[in-house]
């Protein structure tokens, strides 16, 4: 088959860094093809190229055949080419339907003529299955749904060769299979697919080729078929890595954390708990698995002091913890690593040493009478940054300009610094490369080594599987079911999860 | 190392940039009004010269430029301070009022006593006033989610009001021997002593960057101040670490409103000797755009608010001399708010600019 996009020997210098340095690739039509790295490899900056959002220094590019030179994405979709971002581009108080014809709207005298677009933009979402509401409200619709409604916005606007910018992030695994259907069914109807990716068990599933990147440079292009998660993960990292984190034999000790019975509401004064109990004891780690939105969210705020109970009894080591603020739950001994870090883990704004400082500002050897000594804060924090190899150029630096990686690092730093009874770990590794996710992953076992006691809060089941001593699943507010270490299959689970079964 | 300390010790991450928005925003102000008098039919340069020299020509001038930065300093301080909190104080007339009457109150109502303790003892009332008239608003803020701008306009209002009230013909603070609606003169051991011959200068002014240098010391020194600007750039953030958002919400609003306190005070201790409705023109008002010129930074409004005190008072020279009108320095001033807040979509652009290029590297 012939190549719809050929990028030839394309050179992209940012000031300090090449993030491309003399990529070929070609995408043949009708195909899924993978892009393939870590954060930082350079694939969405080639992507960001091929969609004219940036210019190149060096190279050519050809579409269908055709040499193209992009000056703004208004080219680039003349010619076809569609992305989808990983921050969707919709207005929220706009119905689907306004938010799809926004910009090409049809007029009929002084009023919008909603319906012969409403015709076609149905007959293209049910020729690829995509099952959208076009009534809807957009702030009502789920993400999944919203991504879908990006997509159809591409097929409308006449795009054959789709770019996705890390689709799956955002998802939830019943999200992603829905998503996956779809693209399938766009590439049975001749469309081309570039997937930007760095999680390697997606590669497998859905690509029909892959191309991994590294610091810039393209190692290789490869089938899928002939290739393995190893083998992937190798190229990309530049080195082995093991995928089970060697799980420590520790005895498990007293009972630390004790949950009986709680309930809360959600943000929205709805039940988010129902009566959950659960127990952690010292050296033990304990999985919590569930899809999204089953209370997850409010079990770890709940946990952590930052949000109250109605009923229900919580202690610490013995101590009663009912309703009390987040700073007594860290003086009781608990670290939290956040599900957003970017939201309760992070003040972006602030340089690193005092991101490091959160939480110890009333504690020696930092705080001084009313004073903080910041030299001591300084120098700590850089002995930090050496131990969990936190790539910066320096402990002034703000924590917004770092990498996914190296902030959740930095989360990461701070909350063990805590020495903690228990560890309270909210999806740990969300949005991390296979590098970070291992790092992460070495950490929560040296906890477990230490003899503290861990709630691992996690939307990978695979995660939950690896990791935990054992595993709990939450549905609609409430533990249904209860497995050992290796007692379960990803299935049963997986059954449990969708409330499929009883106890 | 050495300009490591430099960099954190006097300049936050973003300072630099707010630096050059700062410089612009006043050299733009003058290049719009540069225009403004030349269609109007003045000559531009000997006016802005006779706007200078009315600020530093003279003793009198130079005296008359201190005497209003004061005010205007401490007002920005607390500004400042709640801005690094996250909230957006435009209460201190209100509390600039309060303080006022507070001082004004213990400073007739006790007679000649010691003037180190008189004096000290009128400005804590000053204090606790504008700290009280900041503390309600924090209060109903953490308490029952009321916006602070709401609720301190309305606080505003109360305060007029009560400072009218009580100089009024019936008003129970009102000189029953004068004419005017103002309150009786305080004593001479209440009055803030001059420190220069022939002008209105008092060392309020030492005072006042005295508690810019606290300020500074506060925010970026101590505990409590970190803890505040947790709370203003992330309270999410702040609270998962332990950081109680309601209670530096209640206490920032406190201190913010007792500068406030503070300056009403030293006005009446300093200048105005008594009470009057409406003693404070618009200082608390004018605070905010000292705040924001001065990049929310303690060292950086005394040079703004001095900047604003050089306006206020080169003005009347000016208008002495070429009869331009001395609101033209209102448009100065508002054209330096205005390009301070444009320059925030200006900020967000450039910042987006390098952010894409940067991201392309990151992502």
């Amino acid at each position: 088959m012939a190549a719809i996009v050929k990028m030839q020997n394309i050179v992209k210098r940012f000031p300090g860094v090449l993030a491309n340095d003399d990529i070929s690739i070609e995408v043949e039509e009708g195909e899924i093809l993978c892009l393939l790295g870590e954060n930082g490899a350079g694939k969405s900056t080639l992507m960001n190229i091929l969609y004219g959002l940036y210019h190149y220094d060096k190279g050519e590019i050809f579409i269908k055949g055709e040499k193209t030179t992009f000056s703004g994405p208004g080219d680039a979709i003349d010619k076809g080419i569609g992305m989808v971002h990983q921050h969707f581009m919709l207005v929220p108080v706009f119905t689907v339907l306004e938010n799809l014809i926004l910009g090409s709207e049809k007029v009929k005298g002084l009023s919008l003529d909603l319906n012969s677009s409403k015709k076609e933009l149905e007959a293209i979402s049910d020729k690829y299955g995509l099952e959208i509401q076009l009534d809807a409200q957009v702030s009502d619709i789920s993400v999944g749904m919203q991504q879908r409604v990006e997509i159809l916005k591409l097929l409308y606007r006449g795009a054959d060769i789709m770019i996705f910018d890390e689709p799956t992030a955002i998802l939830t695994p019943q999200e992603i299979e829905e998503l996956y259907k779809v693209m399938q069914s766009l590439r049975l109807l001749g469309k081309t697919i570039i997937f930007i990716t760095h999680k390697l068990k997606e590669v497998k599933e859905i690509s029909d080729r892959v191309i991994v990147l590294r610091d810039g440079k393209l190692i290789e292009t490869i089938d899928t078929e002939s290739t393995s998660i190893r083998e992937l993960a190798r190229m990309m990292v530049g080195r082995e890595v093991l995928f089970r984190t060697e799980k420590p034999e520790v005895e498990t000790g007293r009972e630390i954390l004790n949950v009986k019975n709680i309930s809360a509401l959600n943000k929205r004064g709805l039940p988010a708990l129902k009566g959950l109990s659960l127990n952690v004891h010292e050296g033990e780690i304990v999985g919590i698995a569930g899809v999204d939105g089953n209370g997850q969210t409010e079990l770890v705020e709940v946990l952590t002091g930052l949000r109250k109970i109605s009923s229900g009894i919580i202690t610490i080591d013995g101590k009663d913890m009912v309703n009390k603020s987040s700073g007594q739950f860290l003086d009781a001994g608990t670290a939290h690593i956040p599900e957003d870090r970017l939201l309760r883990g992070l003040i972006l704004d602030f340089p690193i040493y005092e991101n490091l400082l959160l939480g110890f500002e009333d504690k020696a050897p930092f705080a001084k009478g009313l004073f903080l000594d910041f030299n001591k804060v300084r120098s700590w924090a850089e002995e930090l940054v050496k131990n969990f190899n936190i790539k910066t150029p320096g402990v002034n630096v703000n924590a917004g300009t770092m990498s996914g990686g190296n902030q959740q690092k930095a989360v990461l730093a701070r909350e063990f610094q805590r020495n903690p009874k228990v560890l309270i770990a909210s999806q740990p590794t969300r949005g991390l490369d296979v590098g970070a996710i291992e790092f992460v992953h070495e950490r929560i076992m040296d906890a477990k080594k230490e003899h503290k006691a861990i709630l691992l809060v996690s939307l990978e089941l695979s995660e939950i599987m690896n990791l935990s001593d054992r595993i709990l699943v939450i549905y609609e507010g409430e533990i249904v079911a209860e497995f050992n270490y290796g007692e379960v299959t990803e299935t049963e689970i997986g059954l449990m999860m969708a409330g499929g079964e009883d106890k | 190392m050495k300009k490591n300390f430099l960099y954190s010790t006097f300049i936050d991450n973003d300072s630099v940039f707010a630096f050059i928005k700062a410089i612009l925003g006043v050299f733009f102000a003058f290049f719009v009004v540069y225009f403004i008098l030349l269609a109007t039919g003045y000559k531009p340069l000997p006016v802005f010269a006779a706007l200078f020299k009315g600020a530093f020509g003279s003793r009198r001038g130079f005296g008359e430029t201190l005497l209003s930065t004061t005010p205007l300093l401490l007002g920005g301080l607390g500004f400042a301070v709640a801005y690094r909190c996250g909230l957006f104080n435009i209460g201190l007339e209100g509390q600039i009022t309060m303080g006022g009457i507070a001082a004004a109150f213990f400073g007739f109502i006790i007679p000649e006593i010691n003037p180190v303790i008189h004096v000290f003892i009128c400005i804590i009332a000053g204090i606790v006033a504008g700290g009280i008239w900041g503390f309600i608003p924090g209060y109903l803020k953490a308490k029952f989610g009321v916006h602070e701008v709401i609720s301190v306009i309305m606080l505003n209002h109360i305060a007029f009001k009560i400072a009218a009230y009580l100089v009024s013909m019936q008003g129970p603070m009102k000189d029953k021997l004068d004419d005017m609606p103002a309150s009786p003169f305080i004593s001479d051991s209440a009055k803030i002593i001059r420190i220069m011959d022939r002008t209105r200068l008092h060392w309020g002014i030492f005072l006042a960057v005295g508690v810019a240098v606290l300020i500074w010391l506060l925010l970026f020194r101590m505990r409590l101040g970190y803890k505040i600007r947790a709370v203003g750039k992330n309270p999410f953030a702040a609270e998962a670490s332990g950081i109680s958002i309601k209670k530096h919400i209640v206490l920032t609003l406190a201190i913010s409103g007792a500068l406030g306190g503070l300056a009403g005070a030293v006005e009446i201790l300093g200048v105005h000797y008594r009470l009057f409705a409406a003693f404070s023109p618009g200082y608390g008002f004018d605070a905010i755009a000292v705040a924001l010129l001065g990049m929310v930074n303690p060292l950086g409004i005394i040079a703004s608010a001095f900047l604003f005190g050089i306006l206020r008072s080169g003005s009347v020279f000016m208008q002495a001399m070429y009869g331009v009108n001395k609101d033209m320095v209102s448009v100065i001033t508002a054209i330096i708010v205005l390009f301070m807040g444009m320059s925030v979509p200006i900020g967000i652009m450039l910042k987006n600019r390098i952010k894409r290029n940067s991201n392309g590297t990151v992502d």
